[in-house]
């Protein structure tokens, strides 16, 4: 958790060929972007990019507060739905009163929405730090989710509030109709987002976020007061978060109380996590998976939503670093050259462990159809099996038991050859 | 209207014990172990879903005593295999551990009931009307409810204030490191007090199931309070988890009881300025509200005593 997207710097290589590198990161990141939907032109991959491009810049921003300054909050949803409520209205008015401001610009009130409320709320929510904070952002998402049923004038009830894209100014002759320019446009913002919330982890005050995260006390010391810094990183991620919300209201017309709920709030901790939070790629990785997964297993099985509560307790139990932390785990293995040794045992652990995953499922689908009445053979990998079959129950039930039995020895194993691998790595003086 | 304040707080207090049968046990898990079960809420839902199978099976009075068992063992199960190697990485991952095991539990109970209510009914013995207060009738299932809540209130009193154990547990809320150099096994502690924490919780939803809806978003939507319970209260108070449980619970029951708003009391508004915030704030009546009062106070104790009521310790 301490070495907080530091990473690059502190590495080997001369300044010259390291700055090189890093603008190098940045500019395929951004060719890519502008590149993918020329490979992926299907409306569907549209579609998918422009809710994995929001996704991103939420958890980013979601990771200003949980991997930065080490605030766990259940309430993130609020910001980047009163962001969207914000760049509803606001391109409603825009529209009604004929003012000159083109889509593009929208996203950036969505922010300042999201910006306002965390500015309000901000001061008390962040008087204490760890659970309580954890609690009370519980409290507070609770509070503005149920007000917003209340208050239907701003929040249009359970409707919510609608909106019309293409009839606001045009910029460039560009109608924001079609999905590919609204991808443009979330493209855009994602990178200028990204590059933002990358500059503020290196700024001092990034720094001294790190600080009130790992020692408080320490920072109160020093001269600053936490509760200031947690108070300021609360409203940055609350920025973040309401462009995130404007992109959304931008992409989907709408805006309604579903945006501020305790459900979003959980998949944007869950994206976070998952990704990792150490290293600002993390929520990156994190918000392709899970959206990726939230997209692709919808159609696949009706319980998608217990394989992701799976996914983050593994994650949590064990591998608390995310998917980044796994793989940075092997940065130091590939500079000793030592990471040839660790593959084998890799390989050999596939086997078991997969088929350890393939029973898990099978019995979770077998449970999830049994019980609600649906007859459907259950499409495992193109081998079809029927839920109501006792040679399911029994395969089921074979591959979680001895799948567990033989991938715990090659676990083993894995953390033999791992401990080779990095003593000699150590030794070499590439690992600390 | 001495009716409705006599019903009112007969179901206030009800669903104020109902509560700190869940707050006690959350609020002494946290104290000893550190750790904010996020998914207490659900070992009571698992309570009330196992308490209709087990009373389907074998009847209402041998599940009112194997459902919490078996919801306590769970709970043993989850503090050995899943909270004692979490520990290591510090409480946040634990808070999530506890978060994602919510979540896959609710996940859990709709694939196997299914998403809408179950038909958990007031067991025979406890189904006629009791007693007529004014002119409603007062079910005697709720005065059992009261009976067993109460019960286990004293119980739990004589046990924390009269034995050994209780006695460690104590000194554990306050002292939990010197707890440990005297030579407890905190392990065993540790699992102890979670399985104990969650078969109450387990208890709650048993009882609790048949008077309210037994349904698989039951823990979500009561989860939250809980929290709010505690905070108010003051962490680690169980005191405070004890007013601020029969607080809330009266105040919520009476606030959906009470149908007026603004604009019953004061006259309702100038209807030309049309639909605006004030007049949804005017015309909302106090049962509206009411889902939101519990959030309301949350944030006024913290504005006016950040460590809650009773509260003692400041994290």
């Amino acid at each position: 958790m301490t070495t907080a997207a530091s990473s690059t710097s502190s590495a080997g290589g001369t300044p010259a060929t390291e700055n090189l590198r890093f603008y190098g990161v940045w500019l395929i990141a951004t060719i890519a972007l502008i590149v993918l939907p020329m490979v992926f032109s299907s409306g569907s991959s549209l579609t998918s990019f422009s809710l994995i491009g929001i996704a991103i810049v939420f958890a980013l921003s979601y990771n200003i507060l949980l991997g930065q300054t080490g605030l766990l909050s259940f309430g993130h949803a609020v910001h980047y739905g009163l962001g969207g409520f914000a760049a509803c209205h606001m391109m409603n008015a825009v529209v009604s009163h004929g003012w000159p401001i083109p889509l593009p610009f929208i996203p950036l009130f969505g922010g300042l929405g999201g910006l306002a409320f965390a500015m309000v709320i901000g001061w008390v929510i962040t008087k204490r730090a760890g659970t309580v904070f954890a609690m009370i952002s519980l409290g507070i998402g609770e509070l503005v989710a149920s007000s917003s049923l209340i208050l239907r004038s701003v929040f249009g009830g359970e409707a919510g509030i609608t909106t019309d894209r293409t009839a606001l100014p045009h910029m460039f002759g560009w109608t924001f109709g079609p999905q590919l320019q609204v991808y443009y446009l979330i493209a855009f913002w994602l990178v200028l987002a990204a590059i933002a919330m990358y500059a503020l982890t290196r700024t001092p005050l990034g720094r001294i976020c790190n600080a009130v995260r790992d020692n408080p006390e320490r920072v109160q010391f020093i001269g600053y007061d936490p509760h200031v810094v947690r108070y300021i990183a609360y409203c940055l991620a609350g920025f973040f978060a309401g462009i995130a919300g404007g992109l959304a209201a931008i992409n989907f017309e709408i805006a309604n109380s579903a945006y501020l709920g305790a459900i979003q709030s959980g998949l944007v901790l869950f994206a976070t996590f998952i990704g990792g939070t150490a290293y600002f790629f993390g929520p990156i990785l994190g918000a392709i998976l899970v959206t990726y997964l939230q997209l692709g297993l919808t159609n696949l099985t009706s319980v998608w939503q217990l394989y992701f509560g799976i996914i983050f307790i593994g994650i949590v139990m064990f591998s608390p670093g995310g998917i980044a932390g796994l793989l940075m785990m092997h940065r130091p293995l590939v500079r000793a050259g030592t990471l040839s040794t660790v593959i084998p045992s890799y390989l050999v652990a596939i086997v078991p462990t997969a088929a350890l995953a393939c029973g898990v499922i099978l019995v979770i689908e077998t449970i999830a159809r049994y019980s609600g009445g649906d007859g459907n053979p259950i499409n495992l990998f193109g081998i079809a099996f029927n839920p109501v079959s006792p040679v399911t129950w029994v395969v089921a039930a074979v591959l979680v038991v001895v799948g567990f039995f033989v991938a715990r020895l090659t676990w083993r194993r894995i953390a033999e050859a791992w401990d080779r691998a990095a003593t000699v790595a150590r030794d070499r003086g590439y690992l600390a | 209207m001495s009716e409705l304040i006599v019903i009112s707080t007969l179901n206030g207090v009800l669903f104020g014990m109902l509560l700190f049968l869940l707050s006690s046990g959350l609020t002494v898990i946290f104290s000893i172990m550190g750790v904010l079960n996020f998914a207490h809420a659900s070992f009571y839902m698992l309570g009330a879903f196992f308490g209709f199978q087990l009373t389907k099976w074998i009847g209402f009075w041998p599940a009112l005593v194997l459902a919490p068992l078996l919801v306590g063992a769970i709970g043993m199960a989850v503090e050995r295999y899943g909270l004692r190697n979490t520990h290591k990485h510090g409480h946040v991952a634990e808070l999530l551990l506890t978060f994602g095991l919510a979540f896959a539990i609710e996940e859990i109970v709709s694939m196997i009931w299914g998403k809408s209510p179950l038909d958990y009914r007031v067991p025979a013995l406890l189904d006629f009307p009791a007693f007529t207060v004014f002119s409603t009738n007062y079910p005697p299932y709720k005065i059992f409810m009261l009976a067993v809540s109460i019960v286990i209130f004293v119980a739990l009193l004589i046990v924390l204030k009269r034995t050994r154990v209780g006695l460690i547990v104590q000194a554990a809320l306050t002292h939990p490191h010197m707890v440990a150099h005297l030579g407890h096994n905190v392990g065993q502690v540790f699992m102890l007090v979670f399985g104990v924490g969650t078969a109450l919780a387990g208890l709650a939803g048993v009882i609790a199931g048949p008077a309210l809806v037994t349904q698989s978003d039951m823990a979500a939507s009561l989860g939250p309070i809980l929290f709010v319970v505690i905070v108010f209260g003051g962490l680690g108070s169980l005191p405070g988890a004890f007013i601020a449980s029969l607080a809330i619970g009266l105040i919520q029951t009476f606030a959906v009881a009470l149908n007026g708003s603004l604009a019953s009391a004061f006259g309702p508004l100038d209807p030309s300025t049309g639909p605006s915030v004030l007049s949804d704030i005017w015309n909302v009546t106090i049962a509206q509200v009411a889902p939101i009062i519990p959030y309301v106070l949350l944030v006024l104790i913290l504005i006016v005593r950040p460590m809650g009521l009773m509260g003692t310790r400041e994290s």
